[in-house]
Parts: C-alpha cells; sequence; structure tokens
C-alpha cells in the first residue's frame, strides 16, 4: 500500500527545476573530496577551540 | 472531509545564538541589540508596537554613545523590515521572524532572507567593537551546555479544530519527523543519557506533552494562542519542537510537510492518530540515534521507528495532496519527503547534501577519520558550532554551498530580493511596502495592525486581521495610485 503510494506521489506534477543537483559522487573520490574540504576548512577555523567552546555560553530565550 | 480548508498562513521566527571574540565582559543583550540597531541603522525603524518587555532599554550606557545617533539607546531594538519581517531583541538573542508566507517554498525563502539578514546585520555591528573583538551569530539551537532558545514554526488553523485533535494527529508527526528536521548535534545536555552525536539540537530540552510555557519544561505540543489575526476564525499553532535549519531544502520540507499535515488533519483526511505511549521518551530517543534504529512504541501495541512513522504519515499526505486544491508546492513537499525517507532508509550519509544534521555528521567523521579526534575533543564541538556561523566565509554551512555539497532552492539574489522585498501574497506585502515607501509616517507596526501619523488630525490605526488580505492583488493599485501616506489612508477609506 505505502509503495502503492509513493509511486503515486512521484507522478504528481511538481517543480524540480528548481533544484539544483548536487553532481554525485562514489568512493574514492568522495574521500579526495572531504579531504579537500577539510583543508578548506582548517583554514577558517576558529583559533583556540577549547576556549571558543568554553566561551560559548547562551542565557535566555524563547 | 471538508471541502476546502483554511489557506495555510505560515512563518517562522529564529532566536541566533550570540557572542563577542575576545570581550571579557560580553553581554548578549548589549550585543542582540547591537546587532539589531546596526542593521536598522540605514533602514527604516519603526517601532513595535504591544511590546512589554524592553530589552533594549539595557543597552544604556554601553559605551559607544559618541559614534552612534541619540535614538539607538531608546529601546528601538524591535524593528519592520521591508520585506514585512520583524527583527529584534528576544531575552539575550537576536531574533528574525519571517513575514507571513502564503505556502512552504516562500516561507523557505524568506527564512533563507533572515540568515543573510543577520550576517548583513552582524558585519554592520562589527565597527561598535574594540579591536581585536569580533561579532558572532549562529544559526542554531543550543550552545552544548544545557541552555537552548528556539526556532518557532507557526500555522494558521481553523479555530474550531478542537485542540484535542491536533495534540492526538500532530504529537506523533513531530515527534518522528525529527529524522528530517534535525541540525545536529555533538553530545548531550539538560541529563539526558550520553551520546556521541545526535540528530537534533533540541530534543534534549523536550520534557512535556503538551503545555503553554516555551523555556522551561518545554511541552511537544505548545499551546500559546495568540492567532495575531481574528481568533473567531483562527488559531496560530506555535511549534516549539524543532531546529533552526539551514538547508533550503531541509527548511522546505520542514515547514511543508508539517502545513500539509495540518491541512489534512483540519480536512479530516488523517485516518487515525499514531498515538504514542511515551512521546516525550521517543524524542530524544529518536534524536539519539543517528542510525535511525530507534522504536517507539504505540499505544495499539505496535513497536515502530520514526522512518515507518513517516512513511505513514507520507502517505497520508500525499493522497490528501493529490486531492485537495493546495498551492503548487506542496507538490514538490510530497516529492521531497518521499526522496528524503527513501535516502535515509538506505543510508542516511547519502542525504548529506539536503539536510544539515548529515552534512554535520559528514564533516565530523571526515575530521575524526583524519586527526584521529574523540567525540569530546573541543575540535568536534567547534565544527558543530562553526557550521551554523551566518558569515558566509566563515559559516561551516556556507562553505559545503560554496563548494557545491548542498542542494538548494533559491538563488543568492532571490535571497537578496528576499530580504527587501515582502511576499505578494499576504498582509506582509502591505506591511512592507507601507514601511518602505512610508516609513517615516508610521507610527507603530504589528502582525494585525498599523498606525500612521499623516501630520493630518490624529494618529490613525489600520487593522489587518485576515493575513490573506493586504496582498499585491488587493493593494497593488492602491499604492500605485497614491504618493503620500494620507492619500493612502484616504483610499483604504481609512479611520
Amino acid at each position: 500500500m505505502a509503495e502503492q503510494e509513493r509511486k503515486q506521489a512521484q507522478k504528481e506534477d511538481v517543480e524540480v527545476d528548481d533544484v539544483v543537483e548536487a553532481p554525485a559522487e562514489q568512493g574514492e573520490e568522495i574521500t579526495e573530496r572531504i579531504d579537500d574540504l577539510l583543508d578548506e576548512i582548517d583554514s577558517v577555523l576558529e583559533e583556540n577551540a577549547e576556549e571558543f567552546v568554553k566561551n560559548y555560553v547562551q542565557k535566555g530565550g524563547e | 472531509m471538508r471541502s476546502v480548508t483554511l489557506p495555510k498562513v505560515l512563518g517562522t521566527e529564529t532566536e541566533y545564538g550570540i557572542t563577542i571574540r575576545n570581550q571579557a565582559d560580553f553581554n548578549p543583550v548589549l550585543a542582540s541589540s547591537t546587532v539589531i540597531n546596526s542593521y536598522a541603522g540605514g533602514r527604516a525603524r519603526i517601532q513595535w508596537s504591544f511590546d512589554e518587555e524592553s530589552p533594549g532599554r539595557d543597552a544604556r550606557g554601553f559605551g559607544f554613545e559618541d559614534s552612534i545617533p541619540s535614538d539607538f539607546e531608546t529601546g528601538l531594538v524591535n524593528v519592520v523590515l521591508t520585506n514585512g519581517a520583524r527583527l529584534y531583541v528576544d531575552h539575550a538573542h537576536p531574533e528574525y521572524s519571517t513575514p507571513e508566507c502564503a505556502e512552504p517554498l516562500s516561507l523557505a525563502l524568506y527564512d533563507k532572507a533572515g540568515e543573510l539578514v543577520m550576517a548583513r546585520a552582524t558585519r554592520a555591528a562589527q565597527r561598535f567593537l574594540g579591536e581585536g573583538e569580533r561579532m558572532l551569530v549562529h544559526k542554531n539551537n543550543s550552545d552544548g551546555k544545557g541552555n537552548s532558545y528556539g526556532a518557532h514554526e507557526n500555522f494558521l488553523i481553523a479555530r474550531d479544530i478542537p485542540f484535542g485533535d491536533v495534540v492526538r494527529h500532530f504529537t506523533g508527526f513531530l515527534v518522528s519527523r525529527q529524522i528530517y528536521t534535525g541540525s545536529g548535534k555533538v553530545g548531550s545536555e539538560n541529563g539526558r543519557p550520553g551520546v556521541e552525536f545526535q540528530i537534533t539540537q533540541r530534543a534534549d530540552f523536550f520534557e512535556e506533552e503538551v503545555g503553554l510555557e516555551t523555556t522551561l519544561k518545554r511541552p511537544i505540543i505548545n499551546t500559546r494562542d495568540e492567532p495575531h489575526a481574528d481568533s473567531t476564525k483562527y488559531r496560530r499553532l506555535h511549534v516549539i519542537i524543532g531546529d533552526a535549519t539551514r538547508s533550503e531544502v531541509q527548511t522546505f520540507l520542514k515547514v511543508g510537510s508539517a502545513a500539509l499535515i495540518l491541512d489534512a488533519l483540519e480536512a479530516g483526511a488523517l485516518p487515525e492518530p499514531l498515538l504514542l505511549t511515551d512521546p516525550v521518551q521517543a524524542v530524544w530517543q529518536i534524536s539519539h540515534d543517528p542510525s535511525l534504529g530507534a522504536t517507539f512504541e504505540l499505544a495499539d501495541g505496535r513497536t515502530i521507528t520514526a522512518l515507518e512513522a513517516q512513511w505513514q504519515y507520507l502517505e497520508w499526505a500525499a493522497k490528501y495532496q493529490r486531492e485537495a486544491d493546495l498551492p503548487a508546492s506542496y507538490g514538490q513537499v510530497v516529492q521531497v519527503w518521499e526522496e528524503i525517507l527513501t535516502d535515509l532508509e538506505q543510508d542516511p550519509l547519502s542525504t548529506a547534501d539536503r539536510l544539515d544534521w548529515t552534512a554535520k555528521q559528514r564533516l565530523l567523521l571526515g575530521y575524526r577519520d583524519r586527526d584521529g579526534l574523540d567525540w569530546d575533543d573541543p575540535k568536534l564541538r567547534l565544527l558543530d558550532l562553526q557550521f551554523h556561523d551566518v558569515d558566509p566565509d566563515r559559516g561551516l554551512y556556507d562553505r559545503l554551498v560554496n563548494s557545491g555539497r548542498m542542494q538548494r532552492l533559491f538563488t543568492d539574489d532571490e535571497v537578496a530580493s528576499a530580504a527587501i522585498s515582502p511576499p505578494e501574497e499576504t498582509r506582509a506585502y502591505f506591511r512592507g511596502t507601507c514601511v518602505e515607501r512610508f516609513g517615516d509616517a508610521i507610527v507603530a507596526a504589528n502582525w494585525d495592525s498599523m498606525v500612521f501619523d499623516t501630520g493630518e488630525d490624529a494618529l490613525k490605526r489600520v487593522p489587518m486581521m485576515e493575513p490573506l488580505r493586504g496582498g499585491k492583488d488587493r493593494v497593488g493599485d492602491l499604492f500605485a495610485a497614491v504618493e503620500t501616506p494620507a492619500e493612502l489612508l484616504r483610499a483604504l477609506g481609512g479611520d
């Protein structure tokens, strides 16, 4: 039943053009690209992680 | 089944985390005031009316009187933007409430525009800081130390739907939707069992099934009843159990699926409620299991997973969506919903291009692998926080987007435009256009009214009790035909 519903749902007229697909990747390529990403993130990460995390206190709200 | 349900007018309110690096006596109220005023400084600054709190008064004596206009200190930390949104200080956080939106794609856009507003405000506030100090604003919901702040979703529903029906049908939905509404968190808080990484920021903080509170003993179903509209017809369902999300696809799915379920509920199209024997426990147990294997018990004796529950809700919602006359984006909600559940079922990390929590998890796992870090390493906690930084250069979510790793629904231009221009389908169009065109004449504004001083006679109040009136279709020609606020009010037949 659920399967049937899913198939029908897929046929619905929807605007998917707005969704920009990220390129699909596999295996080693993913690892490589994640390493690249981590290198890039290293360059913007806040310095002194321990102190930053310790001082990050949020009081009040909602 | 009702043939016609009330249109689901939608909005979100998001409290942002705030801190100043290298400032020993950091005060979050003052910092929040600085952020809001810095943004509002060059724009129309209109007082929000009927506000009991005046957190801005605390801004007196902040120490930069010399460099700022004198009205900076007078409590103007509650402003209406030209896009119809509200930007203000809520307790100790800067907060952005979207304008009212008529469907979920629009809401996802205006929620995203709020991030741009905050990013701009944060940069503008920087000039008030001392050397070496840096303002940081995060779209997150927890400091990792037991303090949580909200991301609330609002749905206009019919007053005559018995609230007990909302509780019975919606609780199981809210509990199980966490698998695609979470933005991820390292560790646990608030006395919950220890965990390395969990799906949501907020789950640890929910302790009741139903209640009025939002700051302690938080309930899954919140009973706050302020419709900001005709209260004889409407109820504004104030959903407090959700994470602030940065992924556009995720925000769209989060608000769209909830709106669709509520509309189906209103139409009588939900055949039977999934009643949980212990929903409060299920909230954190689901969040604490990123493998999605956690099960919970139903009152009928069945034991199911959050995924199974969501497939059931999707089946009902998809059937309803096919039969009902709803805005087109609800078809897209159904499709995204199905894709996300399918992918979560196969491999949760395969959704890392669409969901914050899996995107964050992938980053954390990458760092653990590369650097051999334990889960309690401060660097992982830092990554967790910095994921949410709204600064486009520093925020890790933005780094993922900029390197093509996250799907988007909107272009940068669309987001920039939404930060300035209101949605055209709701009264936010009237509010935002008035702020843009006649800001100097507006004495006060609120969700459901505006007060004008046109220089003639007494102040004039324009009530706006119908959220779907005041859109471009109704007042667009009017705005085109008038040149002054006095003409506008005369044309409205106003008193």
